[in-house]
């Protein structure tokens, strides 16, 4: 059976830069364009996970797991992370019956 | 010694603190004695100085108390000097001092402040005699300022009368601009000669090295002379002293005629080897005081108030003294200041005398005929008249007639404006005694009633006056009479002994043959009398009386009548503008421009603050817009520029 | 050891009065000042005055890390600096006294922490620490200003303090940039910035940021407009305690934190500093002229004091720094004395307007005196304490160039004429509405300015006494600076 970073290497690792590459981009474009806070939190998620396999994939190439122990740490970050957030969205509905952020300006000037 | 010689200012002074303290709580008899006693007491300690100094031959000596200021290679010592010039000027003050105090006593006894009085009278001499005592120029400095202010706190006596005031004002800042150039003349001479006490600057002096006219002495001595000028009343700085007769008349006498406005001359002659190192210097002295003279005699002859006139009149003797100072009769000016002394004073005590009788009645329109009502004062304001004339054998006569001699030797032209302020003088004395002691009494009803003589503490100084006035001439008595009798020349000449080193060409007797000075003295003598003649043909015969105020006068008149507009003159040109840029400075630039910079940065940083918040929308997805905007920025720069 | 006593001991007190209740507060207060005074009587006694290096020295390590010790010591400059604060603070404390004062405990102890912060500055060798005094001497007179001032007085104080800290912020810079050029461990003691070898670019940079800081708390022209409206506005305890002695606080850095450290960078730009303060001198006494408000007049005239003492003390040479310390304490007393006459009158009147007010000498003798005697002190009349030290100002700056030294001088005839002016106004002259009823000095009032006019002449008569205490120093100051 072969080894996890040989079968990650059977791909270029170009494509999983230009991969992850997208992925993020697709999360910034969610982030920026959506109003719907979920579909902003998911964007998050995605930009995230984009950094995962960026870090995967490096760590294989280049023989090094330090980088997987970033991606253990921004998993266990992004699931506490998910609690407090959907917590704060689930109290914003319960407030304005909305999840629409462009509602939120309470904050300015 | 060194006790007596500091005895002689501190008496006054002490009269001065027991008087200032006790004021309206010593009984009046109390006052006076405290006032005149101590500065009699100065005048007997002056006088055995003075006999101690000729039995012990006449050599100068200091007396060191303590060091006053040290810095550097600067130290200024509270030290005396004692010489001929000073004690000369120490009898002078304290005798006519205490004779000025003796009236005082009886012309003030009405006022309810009499010990604040005494207190600042006594305080004035306790200046005039540091003034004169000092062995530096920074002693001479401290009584120079000190009579400044005992001059202001005295014109401004009666503080309740707001233009008294600002003639006070007037005083002491019209002198502190002179002041400034005194200051600044001592600071050359500190750099100059490094030091500042007499006996090493002028032995420094005597073998300075730049010779004569350099640039550095004309400086000294000009900035010097602007001292002198601001204290002597000369032109430009001469428009106070007439203002300053707002002051009780005894002050009048004492600071603004005999002792304190000849300041400016003792310090020329104090300093006459620097000035004879500078010839320029003393022909804008002389010019000046030529000027001073003729100009301040016209004035002389249009005014009314009897004080007013004493006051030109002043100027105009002052502006004599520097003429002398100008063509280096340094004992001449001296011997002027000292029958100027008594008879001026008399002439102001004598017309205080009048005022009181007068009921504080000064315009000479009003008086007339008083000679029946006041026989003394008459008696004795005729021969002051007579010595300021310069009629034989009275005290003006010699001095005058010597320093004319002095002036026709260096220039006739000056000699003949000398004349002509001579000639005025003359006539405007006349004028004053004519209207105010003969004729008929032109004043109210209740004035008549009220005339009388004045007490005899009044008198006594009036008739010791009138008489000094009369043989106090004979202390000068010129070649043509008797060979080598000039006391005071021969009694003075020690102090010019480092001017000899330095020029010796100055400082040198009068080169005139005997009959070209008989031919002046016939001259200046004519003179006096054709005007005193006039005098009496145009107010006695004619009974001419001058036109009350309100009424037209020729141009020429009433030019001088109104002082030529100097004082309007200055007020446009210097007071008015200042006022202006004060206004200016204070509103515009300092509240505007100055502060509108500080407070500028306020307001860019909270107008910046009011604009940019806007920035603060409060929507996420903007800030994220933003940030993300920020790092492709970031990237960009990184990438391509860094 | 008792220059620690000196500083902490004010700052105890200050505790110990805001924990009391009433009116009691401003007894212990007075007597913990007069304690002070006496702590600074013990060190003058215990100073040799002739030497010029730095005595009763302490030094403790602060951060040890950075080589920022906490190092106080005097010279002679700094112990009359300290002599002053501590000789002027009680009598500030006891000219409150007429009038009992809201939070009494809070008034008291912020005046006595600010004679902490005060005599830290006058006694720390340290750049950081004497930024930390510096800083904190402002913190408590901008609360009282705040607290107990005019109308006008939160915007006013404002500005104050955000000009100061302003300028502060430039000397903390140059702090900073010379701690780093110090060698080695790097250290922020004040020889270790005397005994730097900058450029003379540097230096140039480094006076600006310095002088900027000194300048702004002098004041000197153009920095001087916050110093009217605070001093107008700030209750008069405030006013004296910063025309005073903070005031003073710019004039001893430049003497000791400016002058030494930069010395070229003070010879290049020597004569723009003369410019400028000859320009105050000459723009503050013609401002003062027309002022209609005593205590705006006076702090007028006190930018043209300060004018003076800035151009003299960077003329460099003897006469005009020794003119320049005896005339901070002159001016110290003078202002002082000027500020509590003025407040007397107001507390009488309810007015400081010029023309408002005439006829004062017709009721109060003493009152008339000693205002008579603190403004010939402050127009420089011979045998009062501001003779000597415009005296030797003005020669220092003389000797260093003839045309500042007459502009300079115009400062003595100016000076007459706005003090008569004002004091024409106010004391001659008919009686107004205001000055109807009248009464003289009160026994309290007396015991504040009967000290004062003894100084005013003690220093005009005796100057010696104060002079050979800094001359040493000066000399040594010289010295740093030449060599």
């Amino acid at each position: 059976m072969n080894q996890i970073p040989e079968v990650i290497r059977t791909i270029p690792l170009e494509y999983y830069l230009f991969f992850s590459t997208a992925l993020f981009a697709i999360g910034v474009i969610g982030v920026l364009t959506r109003r719907n806070a979920i579909v902003i939190f998911m964007c998050v998620e995605l930009m995230l996970n984009a950094v995962n396999v960026l870090l995967t994939s490096l760590s294989a190439y280049r023989a090094d797991a330090s980088a997987q122990a970033f991606v253990f740490f921004i998993m266990a970050v992004a699931a506490a992370e998910v609690c407090v957030g959907l917590a704060i969205i689930v109290m914003t509905y319960r407030n304005i019956r909305s999840t629409d952020v462009q509602l939120l300006n309470y904050l300015k000037w | 010694m060194a006790l007596l010689c500091l005895l002689v200012p501190m008496l006054p002074f002490l009269g001065f603190v027991l008087n200032g303290l006790g004021n309206r709580k010593l009984a009046n008899g109390l006052v006076s004695l405290i006032g005149c006693g101590t500065v009699l007491a100065a005048f007997l300690i002056s006088i055995y100085l003075f006999l101690d100094f000729t039995a012990n031959g006449s050599r100068a000596y200091t007396v060191d108390f303590y060091n006053w200021i040290s810095v550097g290679d600067m130290r200024i010592g509270f030290s005396f000097l004692i010489d001929q010039l000073t004690l000369l000027m120490m009898l002078m003050v304290t005798g006519i001092g205490f004779f000025i105090h003796l009236y005082s006593a009886g012309y003030m006894s009405h006022d309810e402040n009499f010990g604040k009085f005494f207190s600042f009278i006594n305080l004035f001499m306790f200046s005039m005699l540091l003034l004169v005592m000092g062995s530096n120029y920074v002693m001479m400095f401290v009584g120079w300022e000190g009579v400044g202010l005992c001059s202001y706190l005295l014109i401004g006596f009666w503080n309740k009368n707001t233009n008294y005031n600002n003639a006070a004002k007037k005083a002491f800042i019209m002198n502190r601009i002179g002041d400034l150039g005194f200051l600044l003349g001592i600071f050359l001479i500190f750099i100059t000669f490094g030091s500042v006490s007499y006996p090493q600057v002028f032995a420094e002096a005597a073998r300075y090295a730049g010779g004569v006219d350099s640039g550095v002495m004309i400086a000294i001595t000009m900035l010097l002379f602007v001292g002198a000028m601001g204290k002597s009343a000369q032109i430009p700085l001469f428009t106070w002293l007439p203002d300053a007769m707002a002051g009780p008349t005894p002050v009048s006498a004492l600071i603004h005629a005999a002792t304190m406005v000849t300041a400016g001359i003792y310090m020329v002659v104090r300093s006459n080897v620097l000035y004879v190192l500078a010839p320029t210097t003393l022909e804008v002295i002389a010019i000046v005081g030529v000027v001073t003279a003729v100009v301040a005699a016209t004035i002389g002859l249009a005014q009314n108030d009897i004080k007013k006139v004493l006051a030109y009149s002043t100027v105009s003797q002052l502006g004599y003294m520097f003429l002398a100072l100008g063509v280096m009769a340094f004992s001449s000016s001296l011997f002027h200041v000292l029958t100027h002394a008594f008879f001026k004073a008399l002439l102001f005590l004598g017309a205080g005398s009048v005022i009181h009788a007068m009921s504080n009645e000064q315009d000479i329109r009003s008086m007339g005929g008083l000679r029946k009502y006041l026989p003394i004062t008459f008696l004795t304001f005729l021969i002051g008249t007579l010595a300021i004339a310069g009629i034989p054998p009275f005290a003006g006569f010699f001095s005058k007639d010597e320093l004319l001699a002095h002036v026709y030797e260096h220039s006739k032209l000056m000699w003949a404006l000398g004349l002509l302020a001579s000639f005025m003088t003359s006539f405007y004395m006349f004028r004053l005694v004519f209207l105010t002691f003969f004729g008929t009494f032109r004043g109210t009803e209740e004035q008549r009633h009220h005339l009388h003589e004045s007490p005899a503490s009044m008198t006594i100084p009036l008739i010791v006056l009138a008489v000094l006035s009369t043989v106090g001439g004979f202390l000068g008595i010129p070649a043509v009479f008797a060979e080598n009798s000039h006391v005071l020349q021969n009694y003075l000449s020690p102090i010019y002994g480092f001017a000899r080193v330095a020029n010796a060409a100055a400082v040198a007797p009068l080169h005139i043959d005997h009959a070209t000075e008989w031919m002046l003295m016939g001259i200046s003598v004519a003179v006096a009398v054709i005007a005193a003649i006039i005098a009496y043909v145009m107010y006695v015969s004619k009974k001419t009386v001058p036109v009350p105020e309100g009424e037209r006068l020729s141009p020429v008149h009433n030019l001088i009548y109104n002082k030529y507009y100097i004082d309007e003159l200055y007020n446009t040109v210097i007071v008015r503008p200042v006022m202006w840029l004060s206004t200016v400075l204070y509103r515009f630039v300092d509240t505007v421009l100055v502060d509108g910079v500080v407070n500028g940065f306020g307001k860019f940083a909270t107008q910046s603050g009011r604009t940019l918040r806007y920035a603060q929308s409060g929507t996420i997805s903007f800030y994220v817009l933003m940030m993300v905007f920020s790092i492709v920025l970031i990237l960009f720069l990184n990438f391509f520029i860094g | 050891m008792i220059t620690a006593l000196l500083l902490f001991w004010p700052a105890l007190a200050a505790l110990l009065v805001l924990l009391l209740k009433g009116q009691a507060a401003r007894t212990v207060a007075f007597v913990a000042a007069l304690i002070e005074f006496a702590i600074s009587l013990v060190a003058l006694v215990g100073f040799n005055s002739a030497s010029g290096s730095m005595q009763m020295a302490l030094s403790f390590p602060w951060i040890e890390s950075l080589g920022i010790g906490f190092t106080i010591g005097m010279d002679g400059i700094s112990l009359l600096m300290v002599l002053l604060t501590t000789f002027l603070v009680p009598l500030i404390v006891l000219s409150s006294f007429r009038h009992p004062v809201k939070n009494p405990n809070a008034f008291y102890a912020l005046i006595l922490f600010m004679q902490t912060g005060l005599i830290g500055v006058f006694v720390s060798l340290d750049a950081f620490l004497f930024y930390f005094f510096w800083e904190l001497a402002l913190i408590p007179v901008y609360f009282i200003a705040a607290i107990w001032g005019g109308a006008r007085r939160v915007p006013v104080t404002i500005k104050f303090f955000v000009y100061t800290i302003f300028g502060s912020l430039f000397m903390l810079a140059a702090f900073v940039y010379l701690y780093l050029q110090t060698p080695g461990n790097h250290s922020s003691e004040v020889f270790a910035f005397y005994n730097l070898n900058l450029s003379s670019e540097s230096q140039s940079w480094i006076f600006w940021f310095l002088f900027i800081a000194f300048a702004i708390k002098m004041p000197v022209f153009p920095f001087h407009t916050w110093q009217p409206d605070t001093y107008t506005e700030s209750p008069t305890q405030a006013t004296m305690l910063l025309s005073g002695i903070m005031l003073k606080m710019g004039i001893y850095g430049v003497l000791r934190w400016l002058l030494p450290v930069v010395p070229y960078g003070v010879s290049q730009w020597a004569d723009v500093v003369l410019v400028l303060s000859i320009i105050g001198i000459i723009y503050a006494s013609i401002i003062a002229i027309r002022q209609r408000d005593l205590k705006r007049l006076i702090a007028y005239s006190s930018i043209a004091h300060v004018g003076l003492i800035a151009a003299g003390i960077f003329t460099l040479n003897e006469q005009g720094l020794q003119g320049g310390v005896i005339q901070m304490l002159s001016h110290g007393i003078n202002v002082v004395g000027l500020f509590f006459i003025i407040d007397i009158i107001f507390s009488r009147t309810n007015t400081r307007e010029i023309t408002s007010l005439g006829g004062i000498t017709q009721h109060a003798k003493a009152l008339s005196i000693c205002f008579m005697i603190l403004l010939l002190g402050s127009v420089a009349l011979p045998l009062t304490n501001g003779f000597v030290g415009e005296f030797l100002l003005l020669s220092g700056v003389f000797q260093y160039n003839y045309w500042f030294g007459g502009v300079a001088g115009l400062t003595i005839i100016l000076g007459a004429v706005y003090m008569l002016r004002m004091f024409q106004g106010v004391m001659f002259g008919p009686k107004s509405v205001a000055t109807e009823v009248f009464t003289d000095l009160t026994l309290n009032e007396k015991a504040v300015l009967i000290p004062l006019v003894i100084m005013v002449f003690w220093i005009g008569l005796f100057p010696n006494t104060f002079l050979s205490i800094s001359e040493p120093a000066v000399g040594n100051l010289l010295n740093i600076i030449n060599r």
